[in-house]
This record gives structure tokens, C-alpha cells and sequence, in this order.
């Protein structure tokens, strides 16, 4: 006599997002008028229009370096670094003061689960600030040598899938080096980054010292690109990476990159199943699978791939799927039209060459962009859902049989962001932590991210780290 | 896996089947813990979680100070939880001490609550036995449907598994029809590993449920913890098509916790464990939280203690 | 003395662990810096550098999975040969670069040998870190080598030079394809000769001698190559280079303004650059 039992909807009020019809540039302490052709921002959960944007032209671009350049030599640069700890410090607590109203707007313009806005990116935002605000007036112990100077201006390029997050890893520690940045938020998220400036704004923060220019990739080429930068820093696809290496080549501009990724996950006979189970929907679930370093490799050792898959599909079909503000929601809506476009080719392309599909039956919106749960078995290294980065709540299985096989197979990938281990052996964890060429190992846990842990990838991943002391080195002279 | 009879052939085979179980991260377990626990459940849900979790009460009551007048307002309680709102359900059963059940069982005939006894030598099992089995004997004969049975916790931490194994069996026996809940006592056992292999254990001997606490140690029953008794169930179901229980017991007094267990039953074990038959909580005061949160819901403004009773 | 027939010498290229002529067969007259002929070198070709870095592929997991005393210790190994052998570089500095404090020059190069020899397993302690991250977690991050690494020596400084650009490279734990100095490699194959009998593995360096401008972007675009020190690469290539190591995502240390003066005091800009953080956290529970 099983009780029928559903959870009603638990939707967060939209209303916390204090929406605006129009958004405008932040341009050297200003909210002005972009030259752009303007964008209008989409909620891809109702597919409904959020906000216009304004966006840069060219000459805005020029115009905000010109603005970051005055401000660093005159303003930023020269001030002490203890001072500037202060800026950094409160814009910190503003975040902190206003997390619900950013986590709400995240969700609105990604189509990411209230409870990850909410619970994940603004609070690892504020950290973020909060961290690097503290290394301003100690840059000395930073192990560069004693007084390392700062690169000048940062001209910074960020994704859609942690829009305020990846604003915050990129903008904290250039402040706090003492650069100023111009920092260009995605086509399809730029609104949370221009609540961001209104924070830089009620901070006090001088004007010029941060600048931020919604665009579309266009924008980003010239920002990249623009001789009056001298760094880039750049979170996204490898494809795009490439070329904006290609561009500074020969320029003496320095060049952080964060890039993509096809982590392998690599569960061990001896492994805590539950929580490894727990580990692998966390590494390729969390956010949709939008995440550079999501596990979307599962490599699982012979001898329990059956009892791993089996909780796993029990498991997945528990997600829930749906409205991203709903506070119950586990799974969102894919942030573009086109990345579920390339979603639904690369898993076409998986049972084309082969390998098994499982989907959650979970029920899906009518409208919005969404992508049930996908699992794909028997999967060989040879498909491409096993090579390239799908970006979504796609996961792809292979199995061994030797430490060495998983080892040799996880590194099979010119990726090399980040991998994650579950064995409870310890000396395994080690010896495999060892061997996989990642910038980030994850060892009976996923996904976890601190302002004081360096994260950023190995070969075709990038190079230069974010976070931690190491992270610092990207925005020094050193 | 190896069929259950080789398993349990000998100590030697129990042995290696309970420390080949999987580990359990602690960080992990306690980490997907409190994410299940941020679920909100509200309006109608909430309303039907109510009368649920009140369905699931183990209305317990185990002073040295019970008397025959306290177990009589306990079972009037238990049958009609609310008298102003005579819709809400009974709760599952009333759990006192053995000398207690027969006067509780005379209370409850008829309604369908059950009564639940403790026994051999609650809370501490420190006893022989023959002592431990008169003590079941003593609820049984009395009339109680079910047993709340400790296990013997010092026999466990020291490796001596059969023996903790031949007991529960024994227990399980003397039972005769009526059901048997096993009390790991978590919060003794002091790593969710061993819950885990505790909870093993007790199911491979016939237990119907697996309990986490006497209520008497403290850290009682947590989500962490009820999620690895859970996750057992799960697996037993999976391995061998039954459906055994899990009762939480201790340290839970407000709707709130009692619903994020109820989150945890759902999305852990299944929704086919949504189930007085198969869910319980061990509690005395939740109960009256409940019935409060119940008429916020349903009078639409906040309840005060005075207009539930106190028993 | 009487006229003396020398025996002329014809270089080859040190691959692997050996001394192979280039696959192509070419060689290269070696001049002095009065233009008096010094001696053949083997002009490696495109395949050659394939080999080489197939070779340093090889040579990786070896060097870098040895711990770093160990690394620590050949390294400092060939600096007690390089010291056994130094009246022969300075004789080969002196051909090579004509310079009159050639004795000098060979002796900053040993003590740069022995200094980037002490680093080996310093490096972790300096680069590395325990994070203290916001939760039951522990996490920490250590340095690792990048892999292998296409190193353009110095033009000019042809033992100092090179050894300021490889000894970081190698100390670090990775293994090296090197393009010598076209006009002057004789100081490098005398290196070569050194590490050959040292307890260097073969391959770890891999040294090619030849023409620089051709071989830069073969050795620039191999998709199996990690990093590039383009110290020594042609000025008017360094910007197509960098295009090509793109392709790839290489990690490059541009190729600077002029060479810089190797007598200076190093820094560890170069082992930092060479290796690569890697963050690893796990959980801290009962």
C-alpha cells in the first residue's frame, strides 16, 4: 500500500531577478550604448525573450581598452595593493548580498537548475573574489620575486555555462594583480555579467577598471586581438582557442587559455559503487553537461560494469528534468538552440557507429531547450562520442580490465583537463593520480572547484591555471 | 554474487562477504545527503507527506519511568492522532518495553496499530542469551506484532559476525509471526562502512527491517546513515526480489526532517518504500510536530502546541 | 712536430641513444669563426625530427616517472663529466664562438648543469601546494613535466646557450628534441657525446644538427610535441611557429628580441613554464 507521492512544483519567484527590458555595456564606470547590433537574451528553458542587450562594435572595443589603459596606469596599477584588496573585498560581499537575485537571473538567462546557481556558482563567485582580494597586498609571497608587476590590461573572453563564475575566475585575480580588464560575457549570457558591473559600479571601483562588452564572437575576435591588450585570457572551445592562439602568435601578448575537455572517469572494482555512482551522474549531469571538465567518459572496470550500470540507470532515472527554476529541478535546459543541435548530432552519430542508447524515460517540456539523460554503452574509443567534447547531459561508457588499460585509455585524448578516479585503494588512487595527464584529478569525488585549488588543463585543454597561487602567474609580469 | 546459503556457511564466508562489500566515501554519502535535503516540497506534496509520515510512526515511548497510564494516552493518541480532524491516519504502530505490550496490545485491538516491543536487553543487549530470548518471548507471548531487537554491538566491533548472526536468527525465530526490526545502533558502530555490512548482516539473518538507533546513543538516526540502510534495502530487493524495511529512530522531531526522509526513502530506495509497511520512523515528539504542520496546512495560518495534545 | 695528417671528423646526429647519420644523408661543413673549416655535421631532414621526437616520446615516461633525486643525480653526473672533459669545450667553445673567455663560458655552463641539477626535486616543494580549499577535501598540486619539448638553442651561445635551454627542460622531468645552433653545433654534439655515455636514457635527448630554418616547422607543427622554447628560432619564422604550435595548443616560450645574455643569474621562469599544474583532491573522511 505504496503512498502516490510526487513533489508539487517549487518554483523559485522570477521576480528576485529584478529583470530589466534592456541591459546596456559597462564601459569605463558608465552604463552606455553599445554600437552593436544589439541582442535580445533568451530564457532557452521557454524560449521566451528575457532582456535586450546592447552590444560592442569595434570602436567600443577600442574605447574600453583605451579606458582600461588609463585606468591601470593612472588608477589601478599605481594604487597599493591593500587598497585594492578592499575594492575586491566588498565586491565579494555585494555578491554574497545579492546571490539570490543573481542566482535567479542565472538560471532565467542559462537555463541552469536554481538549486546550482543558487547553491554553486554565485557562492563560488563571491569565493573567488573573496580569495584573490586577500593575494592583492601579498603578491610579494606569491613566489614570483619581490614586487611582481602586473601585465596591464586583461582582455578576458568567457563561456555560457557558468557565465558569472567564469567572470569571477577571470576578473578576480587580474584585479588583484593589479590589471584591468575589458572581459566580454557570451552572446547567449551576458545579462548576470552586467549585474556584476553594477556591483563594480556601487563598489566604487574606478572607473575604466573593469569594463564589460556584450558581443558575439566577432567582438571577441577583435577584443582578443586588439593591439592594445596585453593579455588574453579565453574559457571556452578548443576550436576557438586554436585560432586565438593562432592570432597572438609573433604579438609578445601573454595568453592564458581554459579549453575543452573529455574527461575519463574511471570507476575501479574496489570502489565506493554508491558514491562513485553519485560521482559519475554529478560529473556528467551537473549543469546539463555543460562543464569543460565533465566526466563524460566513463571507463568502469569489467568485473562490475553491469552492477555500476545497472545503479546508474536507476539512478538517472531519478533526475528530474525540467523547469530550471524549479527548486526541484535536477537537470535544466540546454542553453542554445544550436548546442542541442549539436547534442542531437553527436548522439545520432553514437548509434549510427554503434553503441548501445539508453535515455531516462523522465518526461521532458514541451517547449525550451532540453535533452533527456543519455547513456550510451559498448561504447569503443574509435566513435566519436567517445573522442570529442559532446557538452551535454551525455554520458558515454567503455570498460577495462587492468589498471594499466584504464590508465592507457584515459589518456587516450589530445584532451587533458581533468579525470576522475574511484578506488579505495589508496595507493591505486595515487599511482593512477599520477599517470593521468589532467590538470585536475578527482579521486572519489567530481567537480569540485575552489578559488584556492588551480584549475586548467594539459595538451589540447589549455595552459596557464585559474586559482590558487599558481593562478596568479597569468596575470603577473613574471 | 554468491548464493546467500554460501555466504553465510560459515564465519569465515560472512566474514569475507561483509568486508567485500563496497566502501562507503563518507564525504560522498554525506554530500548527496544534504543535496537530497534541499528538496522543497510544498503545498499538496507537503499535505501528503504529512499524513504519511504520520502513517509511519513508531510512537515510541521507552522511560524507566512508563507506566501502565502512559502506554493507555500513548495508544489513544496513536489511534486517533488528531480528534479535531478525525481524517488524519493512525500511525503505525506504539513501541514500548516489553511488560508494556500486553496492556498496549489490549488498548490497540481492533485498530490496526500495530505494537511494537524492544527487546533482548534494550537498549544496551548486554545480557546472555537465554536472557535476550526470555525478554523476546516475554513481548511475543504478550502479543506484540513486532520486535525492536538490538544487536549485539560489541560482538560486531570485534569481528565476531556469526555470532551476531546466529542471534539475530535466533531472535528472528522466537519471533514467530511477528515482525523483526534490527537495531544496528549506529551511532556505536561509528563508520558507515559498518552500517552498511551491520545492515548486510542483519538481512542475510532474516531481518524485516533494519533500524538505526536505540534513541538512546547519540548520534542517533541521520540522513547520511538512513541512506546507507536504504541503499541496502535497495540492493537486497535487487539481489533477491524481497522487500525488507529501514526505521530511522531518534532525534527526529520536526515535519521538516521527517519529510527529508521521506525525500531520501523516495529517491534512494524507491517510491515502493513510501510504505509504513516498509518505512518507519522511531519517534515521540515528531508526532505532534506533525499534527501541527498538518493544520498550518490545512487551516492556512499557523497551529500553536496548545491545540494538539500533549500525552 | 711534423705535418700531421688530422683526422677529419664527420658529426652525426644523437637520436635515441645513438649516433645515426641523417636519414637523408646530408652533412654540413662546420666552419670556425674565421671561416676555417672545423668539421662535417649531419644535416638532419624532416624524418629526422619525426624520429627524434618518436624517440623522445619513448624516453618520457621513463625520465619522468624516476624520482626527482634520481634526475637529480644524473644530471649532476654530467656535470661531473662535462668538468672531466673541460679543456674539450673550451676548445669547442673557442672554435665554435671564437671567444677569448671560452674557459669562462664553459665554466658558467657546468655550474648551470649543477645548479638545474639541484632543482629537480625542488621543484614540487616550490611550485607545488597544499590548497586549502572550502571543504572535507584534501587537495593539493603538484608540478609535472609538460612532455616533450622542442628546444631551438641559442644561435649564438652555443654551449652556455644550449645548456640554459635544455638543463631546465630536463630537470623538470621532461625529454627534449633539440635543433643546435646551425653555424656552431660542435659544442652540442660534444654534449651529445657526454650524455651518450652518461646515465642520461637515450632518447631523453634527442639533438639534431642542420639547418634550423628547415627543420623549425616540422619540429613546430608535430602534433606529438608539447612545448616549444623558441629561443633560438630563426626571428623572421618565430610568429609562423607560434601559428603552428597552435594547432596543437603548445605551450611556447616565445622566441625573444635578441639572445639574452646567458651569463646571467637564471631564474626558474623556465622549469615553471615547462611543467604543468596538476591539482588532485580527495576527500577526508571516516
Amino acid at each position: 500500500m505504496s503512498m502516490e507521492w510526487e513533489y508539487a512544483p517549487a518554483p523559485e519567484n522570477r521576480d528576485i531577478a529584478r529583470l530589466k527590458s534592456e541591459y546596456r555595456m559597462f564601459l569605463d564606470g558608465e552604463f552606455v550604448e553599445g554600437a552593436g547590433p544589439g541582442l535580445k537574451s533568451i530564457n532557452p528553458a521557454t524560449e521566451e525573450v528575457l532582456a535586450d542587450v546592447s552590444t560592442a562594435a569595434p570602436s567600443d572595443v577600442d574605447t574600453a581598452v583605451a579606458a582600461a589603459r588609463r585606468a591601470q596606469d593612472k588608477v589601478w596599477g599605481p594604487m597599493p595593493g591593500a587598497e585594492r584588496a578592499k575594492y575586491i573585498f566588498r565586491i565579494a560581499r555585494m555578491i554574497a548580498e545579492r546571490s539570490r537575485e543573481l542566482a535567479v537571473l542565472e538560471t532565467l538567462d542559462n537555463g541552469k537548475p536554481i538549486k546550482e546557481s543558487r547553491d554553486s556558482d554565485i557562492p563560488t563567485a563571491a569565493a573567488h573574489f573573496f580569495y584573490h582580494a586577500g593575494w592583492a597586498d601579498k603578491l610579494d609571497y606569491a613566489g614570483f620575486g619581490p614586487d611582481p608587476r602586473p601585465l596591464g590590461v586583461a582582455a578576458q573572453v568567457i563561456p555560457w555555462n557558468f557565465p558569472l563564475l567564469m567572470a569571477a575566475w577571470k576578473i578576480a585575480p587580474a584585479l588583484a594583480c593589479g590589471n584591468t580588464v575589458v572581459l566580454k560575457p557570451a552572446e547567449t549570457t551576458p545579462l548576470t555579467a552586467l549585474v556584476f558591473a553594477e556591483i563594480c559600479a556601487e563598489a566604487g571601483l574606478p572607473p575604466g577598471v573593469v569594463n564589460i562588452l556584450p558581443g558575439a564572437g566577432d567582438i571577441g575576435a577583435e577584443l582578443v586581438g586588439h593591439a592594445g591588450v596585453d593579455k588574453v585570457a579565453f574559457t571556452g572551445s578548443t576550436e576557438v582557442g586554436k585560432q586565438i592562439q593562432r592570432t597572438l602568435a609573433g604579438t609578445g601578448r601573454k595568453l592564458t587559455l581554459e579549453l575543452g575537455g573529455k574527461a575519463a572517469n574511471i570507476v575501479f572494482e574496489d570502489a565506493p559503487i554508491d558514491q562513485a555512482v553519485e560521482g559519475i551522474v554529478n560529473g556528467i549531469f551537473f549543469n546539463q553537461g555543460h562543464v569543460c571538465c565533465a566526466g563524460s567518459r566513463l571507463l568502469v572496470q569489467e568485473s562490475v560494469a553491469d552492477e555500476v550500470l545497472g545503479k546508474l540507470r536507476t539512478r538517472i532515472g531519478r533526475l528530474r528534468i525540467g523547469d530550471p527554476l524549479d527548486k526541484n529541478t535536477d537537470v535544466g535546459a540546454i542553453n542554445s538552440a544550436e548546442q542541442l543541435a549539436r547534442i542531437r548530432e553527436l548522439t545520432s552519430s553514437g548509434e549510427v557507429e554503434g553503441a548501445d542508447r539508453w535515455t531516462s524515460p523522465c518526461p521532458l517540456p514541451d517547449k525550451g531547450f532540453f535533452f533527456a539523460p543519455t547513456v550510451f554503452s559498448q561504447v569503443s574509443q574509435s566513435m566519436r562520442i567517445a573522442r570529442e567534447e559532446i557538452f551535454g547531459p551525455v554520458l558515454s561508457v567503455l570498460s577495462f580490465r587492468t589498471p594499466d588499460e584504464a590508465v592507457a585509455k584515459a589518456n587516450n585524448t589530445p584532451y587533458g583537463l581533468s579525470a576522475g578516479i574511484w578506488t579505495e585503494k589508496g595507493s591505486r588512487i595515487l599511482w593512477a593520480a599520477q599517470r593521468m595527464r589532467a590538470g585536475v584529478v578527482w579521486a572519489n569525488t567530481f567537480n569540485r572547484f575552489d578559488p584556492a585549488a588551480p584549475f586548467g588543463g594539459y595538451q589540447e585543454s589549455g595552459f596557464g591555471r585559474e586559482g590558487g597561487r599558481t593562478g596568479l602567474e597569468a596575470y603577473l609580469d613574471v | 554474487m554468491t548464493a546467500l546459503e554460501d555466504i553465510t556457511r560459515d564465519e569465515a564466508s560472512l566474514t569475507r562477504f561483509l568486508h567485500g562489500l563496497p566502501g562507503v566515501d563518507a564525504v560522498g554519502l554525506e554530500q548527496r545527503a544534504a543535496g537530497l535535503a534541499t528538496r522543497s516540497i510544498k503545498k499538496a506534496s507537503k499535505r501528503t507527506a504529512i499524513d504519511l509520515a504520520i502513517s509511519m510512526v513508531d510512537l515510541t515511548t521507552l522511560e524507566g519511568a512508563d507506566t501502565a497510564g502512559k502506554v493507555r494516552t500513548l495508544c489513544a493518541k496513536a489511534r486517533r492522532p488528531d480528534p479535531d480532524y478525525p481524517e488524519v491516519p493512525s500511525v503505525g504502530a506504539v513501541c514500548v518495553y516489553p511488560d508494556l505490550a500486553g496492556l498496549a496490545v489490549g488498548e490497540l485491538e481492533g485498530t490496526g496499530v500495530g505494537v511494537a516491543s524492544v527487546a533482548t536487553a534494550f537498549p544496551a543487549g548486554r545480557a546472555a542469551r537465554a536472557v535476550k530470548l526470555a525478554d523476546v518471548a516475554t513481548a511475543v507471548e504478550a502479543g506484540a506484532s513486532e520486535v525492536d531487537m538490538v544487536i549485539d554491538r560489541g560482538a560486531f566491533l570485534s569481528g565476531n559476525y556469526g555470532l551476531v548472526f546466529e542471534e539475530i536468527r535466533e531472535v528472528k525465530r522466537a519471533c514467530g509471526t511477528a515482525h523483526l526490526k534490527v537495531i544496528l545502533e549506529t551511532g556505536e558502530l561509528a563508520t558507515y562502512d559498518n552500517a552498511r555490512r551491520a545492515s548486510w548482516l542483519a538481512l542475510l539473518a532474516g531481518a524485516d527491517f533494519v533500524k538505526t538507533s536505540t534513541g538512546k546513543v547519540s548520534p542517533a538516526a541521520t540522513l547520511p546513515v538512513t541512506h546507507v540502510l536504504l541503499q541496502a534495502v535497495a540492493d537486497w530487493h535487487a539481489l533477491t526480489g524481497q522487500l525488507r524495511g529501514v526505521k530511522p529512530a531518534g532525534g527526529i522531531r520536526d515535519t521538516k526532517t521527517a519529510i527529508r526522509y521521506l525525500v531520501a526513502v523516495r529517491e534512494v530506495a524507491g517510491e515502493q518504500w513510501l510504505d509504513p509497511a516498509l518505512f518507519r520512523f522511531g519517534a515521540s515528539s515528531l508526532l505532534n510536530d506533525l499534527l501541527m504542520q498538518r493544520r498550518t496546512q490545512f487551516d492556512g495560518h499557523y497551529s500553536g502546541p496548545d491545540y494538539v495534545t500533549v500525552d | 712536430m711534423s705535418d700531421r695528417v688530422t683526422v677529419a671528423k664527420t658529426y652525426k646526429l644523437y637520436l635515441g641513444g645513438s649516433f645515426p647519420r641523417s636519414e637523408s644523408g646530408r652533412t654540413y661543413a662546420v666552419t670556425d669563426a674565421q671561416d676555417r673549416f672545423l668539421a662535417n655535421a649531419a644535416q638532419a631532414s624532416r624524418k629526422d625530427v619525426r624520429d627524434a621526437v618518436s624517440a623522445a616520446r619513448k624516453a618520457f615516461p621513463g625520465w619522468s616517472g624516476v624520482t626527482a633525486y634520481n634526475r637529480g643525480q644524473v644530471l649532476y653526473r654530467v656535470a661531473e663529466m662535462l668538468e672531466g672533459r673541460r679543456e674539450q669545450f673550451v676548445s669547442a667553445v673557442r672554435d665554435s664562438e671564437g671567444a677569448s673567455n671560452a674557459a669562462s663560458i664553459v665554466d658558467t655552463a657546468i655550474d648551470r648543469w649543477v645548479w638545474y641539477a639541484g632543482w629537480t626535486d625542488k621543484i614540487a616543494t616550490v611550485l607545488g601546494a597544499a590548497n586549502p580549499v572550502a571543504g572535507p577535501y584534501f587537495s593539493f598540486t603538484v608540478p609535472e613535466p609538460t612532455g616533450v619539448v622542442g628546444v631551438f638553442a641559442p644561435q649564438h651561445s652555443a654551449l652556455l646557450g644550449l645548456v640554459s635551454v635544455l638543463a631546465p627542460v630536463l630537470a623538470a622531468g621532461n625529454t627534449a628534441v633539440v635543433l643546435t645552433s646551425s653555424a656552431r653545433p660542435l659544442p652540442a654534439i660534444t654534449l651529445s657525446e657526454v650524455l651518450a655515455t652518461s646515465d642520461v636514457p637515450g632518447g631523453v635527448v634527442n639533438v639534431l644538427t642542420g639547418d634550423t630554418g628547415e627543420l623549425a616547422g616540422h619540429l613546430a607543427a608535430h602534433a606529438d610535441v608539447n612545448a616549444l622554447d623558441l629561443c633560438g628560432a630563426p626571428a623572421d619564422q618565430a610568429g609562423e611557429l607560434e601559428r603552428a604550435a597552435a594547432e596543437t595548443v603548445k605551450r611556447v616560450l616565445p622566441a625573444p628580441a635578441s639572445e639574452p645574455d646567458w651569463t646571467r643569474r637564471p631564474d626558474i621562469k623556465r622549469l615553471r613554464a615547462l611543467t604543468e599544474a596538476k591539482t588532485v583532491w580527495h576527500p577526508t573522511g571516516m
